[in-house]
């Protein structure tokens, strides 16, 4: 591959059916760089994670990926209303989901420590009534 | 398991995927909040789920979901079917609760995940 790829994806806030999309499209991409299948599989859900909350929580955001040799770094940001106590939101359990994005069966507060889980590295940082900002890291080249 | 033959044993109709009838289900998991289905890291899964929307279709996509059964006679949509034949998933529609269709497949020897 190359040695450094870089793409990025617009999301629009409220629009649920088009929620996945930009992580579809880094599933295409990854698979088509041979890049290992389990590390796709934690790669594209926890950036379908992070979508799914721009989706649900922001007004609009934009996906950033960087893939090199190394690592794929992906950066989800967002214009929103931001998190006024990040350790909260860590909390498995807890939401400020709608009821709207429950019936699309996510809200039960899982999404950012599913993230976590599934990211080799997680920096997250936010602004209330600014946005957020999630950035996480896989890496290649390590055998677990 | 073959997802043919989990069709036949819960009368379910294959909305999509015909051609991939024969994919072989080693264990099932039923759920309607997709958080969960994406915290799996199994291989193979079969989900059953009440959950008729886009992102139970995307979820199986990003957690490598090959078979989907909505139970409770929900519908699927021509958006979701697009959606799950770009994927190359099988869809079944079944009218049984997911009671009964998890009742039924854990008696004809389906695993559970956990």
């Amino acid at each position: 591959m190359a040695e450094r790829m870089q793409f990025e994806y617009n999301v629009e806030g409220g629009n649920f059916s088009r929620a996945g999309f930009a992580s579809s499209e880094i599933k295409k991409i990854l698979k088509k760089l041979n890049v290992d299948i389990a590390i796709i599989k934690r790669t594209v859900v926890a950036t379908y994670e992070g979508e799914v909350n721009i989706v649900a929580h922001a007004y609009s955001g934009t996906i950033y990926v960087n893939i090199d040799t190394e690592q794929i770094r992906i950066r989800l940001k967002d214009e929103g209303p931001g998190i006024p106590d990040i350790d909260k939101a860590m909390e498995e359990g807890f939401s400020t989901a709608s009821s709207e994005v429950r019936e699309m069966g996510f809200g039960a507060g899982m999404g950012l420590p599913n993230m976590k889980k599934n990211a080799d590295e997680m920096h997250i940082s936010s602004e209330v009534d600014k946005g957020t900002e999630v950035e996480i890291v896989m890496y290649l080249n390590t055998k677990e | 398991m073959k997802v043919k033959e989990i069709a036949r044993l819960l009368d379910a109709r294959i909305i999509c995927g015909q051609e991939h009838a024969d994919y072989s289900i080693d264990v099932a998991f039923a759920s309607d909040l997709m958080s969960d289905v994406l915290t799996l890291k199994n291989d193979n899964v079969l989900l059953i789920t009440g959950l008729a929307n886009m992102q139970t279709i995307r979820t199986a996509e990003m957690s490598d979901i090959q078979c989907v059964i909505f139970a409770r006679n929900k519908r699927v949509t021509p958006e979701m079917i697009a959606l799950a034949e770009d994927n190359e998933l099988v869809v079944l529609e079944c009218r049984y609760s997911v009671y009964k269709t998890c009742g039924l497949l854990y008696e004809a020897g389906v695993d559970p995940i956990f």
